[in-house]
């Protein structure tokens, strides 16, 4: 079993947090694990990214070869894009709709949308909507996370108790949100790849 | 022993704690900030009494080390590859010193540059001081390689050098923990005479640590992490150093390598692995993080050997960090389609946050020195230097740390009008006190606005060494008072502001202006706090 993952976003997106409670699972399942993230300079509203690496065989590289990653997670739709040229030919693209607009010449919505929908295998979602819906915008990255979750080849129930274990000391009320909102995305998940 | 993700850096400032670290002496620098940082926050630590502090600057954290060496303890100085220029000093002349008890410095190289002015090779350094220099390919060798550097430092007493870089310091993976060892007792040096650098006991030292170096090397060709591994095609021999060698295993999801390989992760270079592999193959391919170090070696100055390929000859591109596909296209690996990254995707820069200080004092920066024109603001390296891309485009230098007060003076004296040296309050404490001190001897004509913001806020809000202070420091120097200004960067103030940064442009002579105004990712993280406190 081998999972490439590159995490990508705008720096204090939460991309980190997503990172952790895949981490602490993959701890769980006596995987190996790998994850090379960004700190410095671009956690200042500058793009960020993580590379992500699970696997059952002892790991090589902290970085993903490009062309072989088996999913881009991404909390912002044009950043899901920048790091296309890690995604491997049949891997997934799982972006949050919502931009992150901090600069000036942010693209056109409609076409970034239109960039994300050629590849072969996408799901698209508004996290932030479905966040807020449950109770905390915040949640976002976790709703994408849930969106992500059925192409991670572990148990969905580890992924809850990472939530447990990781949002505990902040109390019942946000490990209930963020259990939520992992539900929720791999609802919409699942719901996209069956339609 | 259950396994624990860290980081790079974690692993090796959990390792300090588990190999009997008396303490650890740092500035903060990406990308070595987590390894102070996380003995700081570690409870373990503050139970063994471990000493974790923040300094003023790279060379008083070294020489804090040292002086922890000499009292017999084992002490780890950390910091960023740029820090060790600022160490240098201490650094070279540690190397002749010697250690009572273990002294690392671990540096950490950022290459290509991710948050750095430049992308230096410590190696240079290490084999410069010529001591043992140690480089982790993944995160448990950095473990384990702090425990085998303090017993290193010890057996020869020589300080030892651990290089990592940016990708092994923040990239987290499992580490099996050793035994805890304890503290050394306290223990002057045998000879009370071995740290006093006069140059008749120097040229005794410097002599020993010439005598050690077969010793060190003796070390090297025997370091369980220096390794040669037979191949049948010996159409190449590769030498992979460091990181360089995990690219090259990924390159072989078999982790069969057809090739010889010697992998080198300790040095002085081990020379019978390297030379066996010079005599066995047609050619050498050198796979190294950073500079051309062991290529350059290999080749001489006249590189009349056999052929080496690696960043010189073009095999590899000169510049930047390795990755898998570099390495694998070295190797002469068909390159597969790699998508593109369509035409749209905009970059997105790094910039000041919403509300930050700094956005008020560039606004009024800008408008104060409108009349003289662009080009005379020195400025220095922070969040601040962010002021240097657009909208605002304030400043015109960032060299290193402390250079835009010495910079500006050298502008004055050369007739520029005004000069303006624009720091942040860490970076003044770091290395800017000196030089407004030679601006005060010669009245030099500079306006310096020291931007205290009350943290270290580039690497993440770490204590501001003059917290409170920076007036008194400033009048302590020679500041004139009536030139020591103190503004309160806010939109609503920006008139009263822009008055008062026109009033010491005009003045001829040393002037201070300090906008001062809490960083607003330190004062979110109290406001945060007070919260949860609360409830
Ligand atoms: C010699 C050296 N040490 C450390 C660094 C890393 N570094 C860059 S900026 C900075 C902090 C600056 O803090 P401050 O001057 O208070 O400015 P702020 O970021 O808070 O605006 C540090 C530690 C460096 N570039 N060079």
């Amino acid at each position: 079993m081998k999972n490439d993952i590159i995490l990508a976003g705008v720096g204090g997106q939460g991309i980190l947090s997503i990172a952790a409670i895949i981490g602490y699972a993959a701890v769980e399942s006596n995987l190996y694990l790998k994850q090379a993230e960004v700190h410095g300079m671009s956690q200042r509203g500058g793009d960020v990214q993580s590379h992500l690496r699970l696997s059952s065989d002892e790991i090589a590289s902290d970085l993903i070869p490009q062309g072989k990653a088996d999913m881009i997670i991404s909390v912002e739709p044009m950043e899901a894009l920048r790091y296309l040229p890690y995604l491997g030919p049949e891997g997934w693209l799982i972006t949050n709709t919502e931009p992150f607009v901090n600069i000036p010449d942010y693209p056109d919505e409609e076409a970034i949308m239109q960039e994300i929908k050629k590849l072969k295998r996408n799901v698209t979602l508004d996290a932030g909507k479905i966040a807020g819906e449950l109770g905390n915008k915040k949640s976002a990255n976790v709703v994408i996370l849930g969106a992500a979750s059925p192409f991670i080849d572990i148990p969905f129930a580890l992924l809850e108790d990472a939530i447990r274990k990781l949002f505990g000391r902040k109390g019942e009320e946000v490990v209930a949100i963020n259990l939520d909102a992992l539900r929720a995305g791999r609802e919409v998940a699942k719901s996209e790849i069956n339609s | 022993m259950q396994k624990q993700l860290l980081l790079g850096d974690e692993a090796i400032a959990q390792a300090g704690i588990d190999a009997g670290m008396s303490g650890i002496f740092a500035y903060p620098g990406t990308p070595s900030t987590e390894i102070t940082e996380y003995v700081r926050g570690s409870k373990e630590a503050k139970q063994k009494g471990i000493v974790a502090s923040w300094a003023a600057n790279e060379k008083t954290a070294a020489e804090a080390a040292l002086g922890m060496s000499y009292a017999g303890k084992r002490s780890i100085t950390a910091m960023k590859h740029v820090g060790l220029n600022v160490a240098a000093d201490v650094f070279l002349n540690a190397s002749i010193t010697g250690a009572n008890g273990g002294i690392l410095f671990v540096v950490a190289d950022d290459p290509s540059m991710h948050s750095s002015q430049n992308e230096q090779d410590s190696r240079v350094y290490g084999k410069f001081a010529m001591i043992p220099i140690l480089e982790p390919t993944n995160q448990q060798e950095a473990y384990d390689m702090v425990h085998e550097g303090f017993d290193l430092s010890e057996r020869h007493k020589v300080p030892v050098m651990i290089r990592i870089t940016t990708r092994l310091a923040h990239s987290r993976a499992g580490v099996v923990r050793k035994e805890s060892r304890d503290q050394n007792q306290f223990k002057l040096p045998e000879n009370l005479r071995q740290f006093v650098l006069l140059p008749a006991i120097a040229r005794k030292q410097y002599q020993s640590l010439l005598d050690n170096q077969p010793l060190f090397q003796k070390e090297s060709e025997e370091s369980p992490w220096n390794s040669y591994r037979p191949g049948e095609d010996k159409s190449i021999g590769i030498i992979a150093c460091g990181l360089a060698h995990n690219y090259l295993m990924e390159n072989y999801p078999d982790r069969k390598v057809p090739y010889p390989v010697v992998k080198v992760s300790q040095y002085p270079l081990p020379y019978k692995n390297i030379e066996k592999l010079y005599n066995e193959c047609y050619r050498i391919l050198v796979l190294e993080e950073g500079y051309p170090v062991v290529e350059e070696m290999l080749k001489g100055f006249m590189n009349v050997g056999k052929e080496i390929n690696g960043r010189l000859d073009g095999t590899l591109p000169r510049a930047g960090e390795l990755n898998p596909n570099i390495v694998g296209k070295a190797l002469g690996f068909n390159q597969y389609e790699i998508p593109e990254v369509p035409d749209l995707v905009a970059k997105r820069p790094p910039s000041l946050c919403k509300g930050c200080s700094h956005i008020d004092s560039f606004i009024g920066l800008n408008e104060a020195i409108a009349e003289y024109g662009k080009g005379r603001v020195f400025s220095d390296i922070g969040c601040y230097t962010l002021s240097a891309l657009p909208p605002y485009e304030s400043i015109n230098t960032c060299v290193d740390m402390g250079a835009s007060i010495t910079m500006a003076k050298g502008a004055a004296d050369a007739g520029m009008k005004p000069a303006v040296a624009v720091i942040g309050d860490s970076t003044f404490t770091h290395s800017g006190i000196t030089g407004l001190l030679d601006a005060v001897n010669e009245n030099t004509n500079i306006t310096v606005i020291i931007l205290d913001n009350a943290t270290t806020g580039m690497t993440g809000g770490q204590p501001s060494a003059a917290f409170g202070r920076i007036e008194d420091i400033c009048r302590g120097v020679g500041v004139d008072e009536a030139h020591i200004r103190v503004i309160k960067p806010l939109r609503k103030n920006h008139e009263e502001n822009t008055r008062i940064m026109k009033e010491e442009l005009a003045y001829e002579g040393v002037s201070v202006i300090i906008p001062r105004r809490e960083c607003i990712q330190t004062l979110n993280k109290r406001m945060r706090q007070k919260f949860k406190d609360k409830k």
